[in-house]
């Protein structure tokens, strides 16, 4: 018996996909990979368009699919399960390999490689948070191995971690929040061949931005609605195909599916002080008419949106936090001054000694925040802790991170002066990537 | 699975802990505050009711002498066992007060140095009593590498002279565990712990210290003359072993640091949750949905002392988790320490500044509380004796390159 025949019946193209991919070779990822293979073959494909495809429904639902909450064993517990772990580790050598390389060459052009993109959609995690039914390899809510999955690219570099991960924001959205009609036609798209580019635009420019009091409105009309607003920060803006946004419908939040060919939608560039690579563009919104059918869940959902994306931010910050100390250590070992290493002073040892202690408390806050999301249960005041957590404490990281390596930090010859930069979205960010 | 919750089996002795701690501690909290070295009688009998706590199955416990090895053979998966429990309990107990904690019979620091490194003809002859712990000496605080208090082998019993001080419940316990050297040449490696009882003669009780916080519990200092201790009453091996050197005593804290790293976060929580009810009182609660920024400042200072709070406890939980696991925990317990130490400080005094004069007035026990929380900070091991073994692991350094 094996995977592979079967689905080679169903689908070279697919088969083809996976066999090439020579990063899961690499990684070892056998079984893994051949279950996603078996589900996403299964399904079959929507036809693969560039830019500005048709989302079709390729199959008909009776009724949403959604993953089914995890259970508990009621023991405090910090082991990944086994499947888990090998996510983890596939990121963290995709992160290592392919990410770090890329990530200052990336920074520097606003615009991660194409190629690149392309090897992290291969890799197949999105399909980990779409159900079998769709197209996808998810049995159950991945809500921690989503974290464990941002933690480790962002190990390698935040802001393409950021570029990579945005278009499984808007599958994590549907799964979690479409209805029957708006998951067969778009998710299909996103567990087949060529996934398009997609984002989760929350954001807005304006000071002292409230995901939940946004200026960007939705109003009814015979139709649908009318979006006017504007957004801000949405990553890989121009190649996006398909938006998930977030305007006031009768004084509440709600979420709104675009895609990007709609009237009135333009985009123009918007570089910032960090997550560069994952090429920021803002979005307008000009009287923008959608069918009755964008509105993408309910009042009730969107706070869960909001929580989940924060979460996703923590993972990252976790992740580039550690990237820090890793590089901080030889780094501290190795340079002498007063003619012996700077690590051999307290003054420089116990900054690092905090950077651990709070990257730890973070990491842990997150654990906990994300895993009562997967099992269903109220997440939103542990969310608010791990935020303020990523906040606070994952800046002063990349803060004490440069002032280790002292003018060496500010330049360009070490990645910590990039890290500053990313970790400072860290704790303001909303939207963009969920878990 | 990743499950980071109180263990579901471990909630009777939770809910249990904190009716002692509501119902026995609070009342009493600040009569024993004021009332420095009478001994707190009430805590007798609660006494009695914990040691059945600790008997009652599971290997839980709600004091000290609960941490210890884990002594299962079998290695059946994820343990949830009694450093958990006991960090559990504490962290309870001390939302009541730290200072009575301390001062409960059968559970002092001496029961988890017992608890860490007696071989089970000790444990069995020390089982039931309360023990004391005596490291620290006049000139010797952090550096407890350095003591000056001897200990000489005279047929069969070693000969202990000395001075010791901040003997916490030094004055209550049946028995003290005082840390001797064997040869003061040898450094390090020769320094070994004796369990004395109280009563043998040359060991004086000369004094009880006056103190910032946790006045209910009695700080002793002693002089020790030619106190003979019959040589059974080593904790550990006697052979003075260079290679292993220090490793045997220092263990006792990979154990005790949770706890009293438990102990602040336990405390820390008195002061959030007094402090919340105060605010609202006075028309300030907290949006978990809005980032700190978008909310009244005390509010946000609020959310920030709960998310300091929060890592304190999750770091606290792990390195109990991981010594239930028999993972080696040692940074873990020196950063659930570090963490959870200044953070209890931080929360304390910020609690008094944002309820102003009612903070800082006794008809509050916030300011008890301020008073009390930085004694977590210093003793069984300062912050900053806890950021060298953070660092000096993480870097990879000896004592003697890290200073």
């Amino acid at each position: 018996m094996s995977l592979a025949n079967n689905a080679m019946g169903l689908g070279l193209k697919a088969l083809n996909r996976f066999a090439s991919s020579t990063v899961i070779d690499k990684l070892g990822l056998r079984r893994w990979a051949e279950r996603g293979l078996y589900h996403s073959t299964r399904a079959g494909f929507a036809t693969a368009g560039t830019v500005g495809r048709s989302f079709s429904a390729a199959q008909k639902l009776l009724q949403p699919a959604r993953l089914p909450k995890k259970s508990s064993s009621g023991l405090f517990d910090l082991t990944p399960s086994e499947e888990q772990q090998m996510l983890r580790d596939a990121a963290l050598h995709f992160a290592t390999e392919q990410l770090r390389p890329a990530a200052a060459a990336a920074d520097e052009a606003t615009q991660a490689p194409a190629a690149l993109l392309k090897a992290s959609a291969e890799l197949g995690f999105a399909l980990m948070g779409i159900p079998e039914a769709l197209g996808g390899a998810g049995a159950e809510r991945s809500t921690i191995s989503n974290v464990l999955i941002a933690e480790a690219l962002a190990e390698g570099d935040l802001s393409l971690a950021v570029a990579c991960l945005a278009p499984s924001a808007v599958s994590t959205a549907l799964v979690l929040w479409g209805n029957e009609q708006q998951q067969a036609q778009y998710l299909p798209a996103f567990a087949g061949d060529n996934a398009p580019a997609a984002a989760l635009a929350v954001q807005e420019p304006q000071v002292l931005f409230d995901a939940f009091a946004l200026a960007t409105t939705a109003t009814r009309t015979a139709q649908g609605y009318v979006l006017n607003g504007v957004k801000s920060l949405v990553p890989r803006g121009a190649e996006c195909e398909l938006f998930v946004i977030a305007a006031m419908l009768d004084g509440q939040p709600q979420l709104f599916l675009v895609e990007s060919k709609t009237k009135g939608l333009t985009l123009a560039a918007e570089p910032a002080m960090g997550l560069r690579a994952a090429a920021t563009a803002r979005l307008h919104l000009h009287a923008v008419q959608l069918d009755a059918s964008a509105l993408l869940g309910s009042t009730e959902d969107y706070p869960e949106c909001i929580a989940l994306s924060r979460l996703a931010w923590c993972a990252l910050a976790s992740g580039c936090g550690k990237a820090m100390l890793d590089h901080l250590i030889p780094y501290a070992n190795e340079r002498i001054a007063f003619g012996e290493p700077i690590s051999h002073r307290q003054a420089v040892a116990f900054m690092i000694a905090d950077i651990s202690v709070e990257l730890d408390g973070l990491r842990l806050a997150t654990w906990r925040a994300a895993a009562k999301a997967e099992r269903g249960e109220d997440f939103v005041r542990e969310t608010a802790i791990a935020r303020e957590l990523a906040s606070s404490k994952a800046m002063r990281i990349g803060n004490d991170g440069v002032q280790v390596l002292g003018g060496h930090g500010f330049t360009k010859e070490y990645p910590v002066e990039r890290w500053y930069r990313d970790l400072r979205a860290c704790g303001f960010m909303e939207g963009v990537v969920l878990v | 699975m990743i499950h980071l919750e109180t263990p579901k089996k471990f909630a009777p002795l939770v809910a249990q802990a904190h009716q002692v701690a509501a119902q026995m501690f609070r009342p009493i909290s600040r009569k024993y505050d004021r009332a420095e070295h009478d001994e707190p009688k009430e805590l007798q009998m609660l006494a009695s009711l914990l040691d059945g706590m600790n008997a009652a199955g599971g290997g839980g416990g709600a004091g000290a002498a609960g941490a210890g090895r884990e002594r299962s053979s079998a290695d059946e998966g994820n343990r949830n066992g009694s450093n958990l429990s006991t960090v559990l309990g504490i962290m309870e107990l001390c939302w009541g007060d730290v200072g009575l904690l301390l001062s409960m019979p059968r559970q002092g620091l001496g029961n988890s140095a017992i608890a860490a490194v007696a071989n089970d003809e000790q444990l069995a002859r020390f089982k039931g009593r309360w023990a004391a712990m005596a490291i620290t000496e006049p000139g010797t605080g952090s550096d407890s590498a350095n003591i000056r208090t001897t200990a000489r082998l005279d047929g069969d019993h070693y000969v202990l002279n000395g001075e010791k001080i901040y003997v916490t419940s030094g004055a209550r316990a049946d028995l003290v565990v005082v840390w001797a050297t064997l040869d003061r040449n040898v450094g390090r490696a020769a320094i070994k712990s004796f369990v004395v009882e109280k009563g043998t003669p040359g060991f004086e009780l000369v004094r009880l210290e006056h103190k910032l916080g946790i006045r209910a519990s009695d700080t002793a200092a002693f002089l020790l003359k030619d106190v003979r201790v019959p040589k059974e009453n080593l904790l550990g091996t006697p052979e003075v072993n260079v290679e292993k050197g220090f490793a045997g005593v220092m263990q006792t804290f990979d154990n005790t640091r949770p706890l009293v790293a438990g102990m602040a976060v336990g405390l820390t929580r008195a002061c959030i949750e007094r402090t919340r009810e105060l605010l609202q009182a006075a028309g300030v609660t907290v949006d978990y949905r809005k980032p700190a920024r978008l909310q009244h400042a005390a509010a946000a200072e609020l959310l920030r002392m709960e998310a300091d709070y929060e890592a304190a406890r999750l770091l606290t939980l792990q390195a109990a988790w991981m010594a239930d696991n028999r993972q080696p925990n040692s940074l873990q317990a020196s950063m659930a320490k570090a963490k959870a130490g200044r953070s209890c400080v931080e929360v304390a005094l910020k609690c008094v500044e944002l309820c102003g004069a009612t903070g800082y007035g006794e008809d509050e026990l916030l300011e008890k509380w301020a008073r009390d929380a930085k004694i977590l900070d210093i003793f069984e091991g300062t912050q900053q004796i806890q950021l060298l073994i953070i660092a000096r692991r993480l870097l990879g350094k000896s004592s003697a390159e890290l200073k």
